[in-house]
């Protein structure tokens, strides 16, 4: 049996005058994944999401998009949806007139209202449907971009921060809408700064630094590469903890004046790989002191992309400034 | 790098077809309407003349500074005209810009090309759709002007017979044609301007600039108008077309100015949208700082209107017998003198005096400007001409002194200066009382595309 990737790039480029925004890029997008896009600002993300939607053409390499060569700009083939920058519809249109328009311009013709209601309903904008945009939040515009790339039963579907704005219930909703395609076969490509919302839903990530992939694979993997994490431990008693901290071998305790230590309390901060961890938390056991909290001060796959992409690594401080 | 493939197979699929032309059409249509800013100006488009018009038959004082405005309790049709006559000097640039100056940079505004373009899939058919409603839009808002003054004037003033810029009576009828030509041949007009607003859009973006550029040029262009300048010049501003629709109202037709403004003015909305169609296919609608073509802008969009300028300059000096200011004392002679042969008609009929034809009045004028020290020809307030005609059976020749302010554009008014029982007095005593006096200030527009010496 033939199989097609939704998306396979080799070597692409693409510059802006003397900007390289991509460079020697390989990619492949497998039908029915959630695949994240990764990569600090000017990385090269938005570009290639561009490439993937047709809206511009590589300067070299060959992308293939559901099987066909794009050489052109709009060449990419019908079943690719998504958007890039924002899901851009009209804030003078009710949702439903927005939907309605482009199923209109996809050519659905008199099945149009159903395919738009269907759309409504599964990013659960159906309550709203005739409301004018301009008094919709940002959630509420993200999942009518949503629903406007669903318009075209897409499969491949390339959204840009999808999550921005979404409260927990939306983001949850459109995690399930999100996952929900996949299993259907949809391949999804999504570029994101929110390390949380990939970890939940991809399966395989991609990280641009530069124009250039600096990793692509499993999220499990890519949670490898970040090596040895600070954790952040707080037990029912402190100093005991610190004692059996320090003389647990290969593990090593932040100093009280290490920047990462300044404003966490009570809690303690360890730096040492998991099977180290595991022999702490068996010691501290051992000496009745009961282990309230455990967990990586930076999750790992952003302490993977930190590692990965060159960024130092943020102060608590700064993550809080963020 | 791992490159696995779901146990699918896909088809190799045929690129996404572009949205229908029609669709795009619609979409844009709707996007415009959908404003409330347009549909603000639409409504006023429809309602405000006829409530002018209306209003303004319940005063005593006229704009007679306006052509046709002397007329408006006479007939509905002068409102109308009147109207049309403001819309040409502001409100159609003005509506230009606010519809075509608008179209793209809106979308820059709103962040929505990357949306639209995914959607269309052709910045050709995106082009198309915006350029064709955009133009209807502004189709509808003219439309609108004219069924609002045309309908305001007939019910409040009512369907008489309107004095044309020759002084000849022109039937309800033949006014009716007459006034929605000129309505239509405005709208021509009105596509160069929309097509600079269109090229203003494309290349400036999100600009404010962009949505002002028809205004400018309109602006721009009255600020030229007021020069002295050579009668191919005038005529081969985009501009001459707002004023040309006058010569319908005169007899014969002044199918010269008539021709060169329609040619103009096509030539001009042709440019300019080829010119912002280039720019905008040329766009990468991938890059986030755009922001108006800028430069480009200056060397695809305003040096080649300046070079259609200056071919039309040409074309027109080559193509016309036009000289100088195009107002010479000949020209003027003939135009006072047709136009008070046929208002004495009518001055006539208003006394019940025995009606005579002009070719009995044997009408002649006598002009001179400024004195003996200047020249006679060209636009000023110091025109004075004597009018002399011919009553049959009598001996003795009638003649009547005018003081003319004649404008650059042709247009003059010719304020009579006595003797009282003839053209001194604003009014004239009828058997049935005091009635306006038709030969106390006479409109008229002199042809300047004819020949200095066709008089």
């Amino acid at each position: 049996m033939e199989t097609t990737p939704a998306a396979r790039a080799r070597g692409i480029t693409k510059s802006f005058g003397d900007v390289v925004a991509l460079d020697g890029v390989d990619l492949d997008i497998p039908a029915g994944q959630v695949h994240g896009l990764v990569g600090p600002n000017g990385a090269g993300k938005t570009t290639l999401l561009g490439l993937l939607l047709g809206l511009s053409v590589a300067d070299g390499g060959t992308l293939e998009i559901l099987g066909a060569p794009v050489s052109r700009v709009f060449g990419v083939p019908d079943g690719v949806a998504g958007f890039v920058d924002g899901p851009g519809l009209y804030p003078s249109l009710t949702a439903r007139q927005n939907l309605a328009a482009l199923a209109a311009l996809r050519g659905y013709g008199g099945s149009r209202t159903n395919v738009v209601d269907d759309a409504l309903e599964q990013v659960g904008l159906t309550d709203v449907a005739d409301d004018r945009l301009r008094g919709f939040s940002l959630g509420m515009r993200q999942r009518l971009g949503l629903a406007a790339a669903l318009l075209t039963q897409p499969r491949l579907l390339v959204l840009d921060e999808p999550s921005n704005g979404l409260d927990p219930a939306s983001k949850r909703h459109v995690h399930r809408v999100l996952s929900r395609l996949a299993a259907d076969g949809t391949a999804v490509v999504i570029s994101s700064h929110r390390m949380d919302d990939l970890a939940a839903l991809c399966s395989e990530v991609t990280i641009l630094a530069t124009g250039r992939v600096v990793f692509t694979g499993p999220v499990a993997k890519l949670a490898a590469e970040s090596g040895e994490l600070d954790y952040r431990l707080v037990t029912s008693d402190a100093d005991a903890a610190v004692r059996i901290a320090s003389g647990t071998p290969g593990l090593e305790v932040l100093a009280d004046d290490d920047p990462l230590r300044a404003r966490q309390d009570d809690a303690l901060i360890v730096r040492a790989p998991v099977p180290v961890l595991d022999e702490l938390v068996a010691r501290l056991v051992r000496a009745d002191v009961a282990v309230r909290e455990l967990g990586p001060v930076v999750p790992p796959l952003e302490a993977a992309f930190l590692a990965l992409t060159g960024a130092d690594d943020p102060s608590p401080t700064e993550k809080e400034a963020r | 790098m791992t490159a696995t493939t779901a146990p699918t197979t896909t088809d190799r699929r045929p690129d996404a077809r572009p949205a229908g032309l029609p669709s795009a059409y619609r979409f844009e249509l709707v996007k415009l309407l959908s404003q409330w800013r347009a549909r603000i100006v639409l409504l006023a488009c429809w309602l405000a003349p006829g409530v002018f018009i209306a209003a303004a038959g319940q005063q005593s004082t006229l704009p007679t500074d306006t052509v046709f405005g002397r007329w408006m309790l006479a007939t509905g049709w002068a409102g109308s005209l009147v109207v049309l006559s403001f819309c040409c000097t502001w409100a159609l640039p003005l509506l230009t810009a606010l519809v075509a100056g608008d179209v793209f940079a809106a979308e820059d505004r709103l962040g929505t090309w990357r949306h639209l373009v995914v959607a269309v899939r052709s910045p050709r058919r995106i082009f198309a759709g915006k350029a064709l409603a955009s133009t209807t839009v502004i189709a509808l808002m003219v439309l609108g002007l004219a069924a609002s003054s045309v309908v305001g004037g007939l019910l409040a003033v009512g369907n008489h017979p309107l004095v044309g810029l020759d002084g000849a009576s022109l039937s309800p009828g033949h006014t009716a044609r007459l006034v929605l030509l000129a309505w239509a041949y405005v709208v021509v007009a009105t596509l160069a301007y929309a097509a600079v607003g269109l090229l203003g859009s494309v290349a400036l973006g999100r600009s404010p600039m962009g949505l002002l550029v028809p205004a400018l040029l309109a602006l721009l262009l009255q600020l030229v108008q007021l020069l002295p300048l050579p009668a191919p010049v005038r005529l081969a501003l985009p501009s001459q077309a707002f004023l040309a629709w006058r010569g319908l109202l005169t007899s014969p037709t002044q199918t010269g100015p008539l021709v060169i403004g329609l040619v103009v003015s096509l030539v001009w909305a042709a440019v300019a949208t080829v010119l912002a169609y280039l720019l905008f296919v040329r766009r990468d609608f991938t890059d986030l700082t755009y922001d108006g073509s800028g430069r480009r802008a200056l060397l695809l969009g305003a040096l080649p209107l300046a070079a259609v300028t200056a071919v039309s300059v040409g074309a027109v000096a080559l193509a016309t017998p036009a000289q100088g200011s195009g107002i010479e004392k000949a020209k003027v002679e003939r135009t006072l003198a047709t136009a008070y042969a046929h208002l004495y008609r009518l001055q006539a009929r208003e006394l019940h005096r025995p009606d005579v034809t002009e070719a009995q009045l044997r009408t002649t004028a006598s002009c001179d400007k400024g004195g003996s020290l200047v020249e006679d020809h060209g636009p000023g307030n110091d025109w004075r001409c004597v009018v002399s005609w011919r009553i049959p059976g009598a001996v003795a020749v009638g003649s009547a002194i005018y003081q003319l302010d004649v404008a650059s554009d042709g247009r003059f008014v010719a304020d009579g200066d006595g003797p009282k029982e003839v053209n001194g007095y604003f009014q004239v005593r009828t058997p049935t009382g005091d009635a306006p006096n038709p030969l106390w200030q006479v409109d008229g527009l002199v042809d300047l595309s004819s020949a200095p010496s066709k008089g």
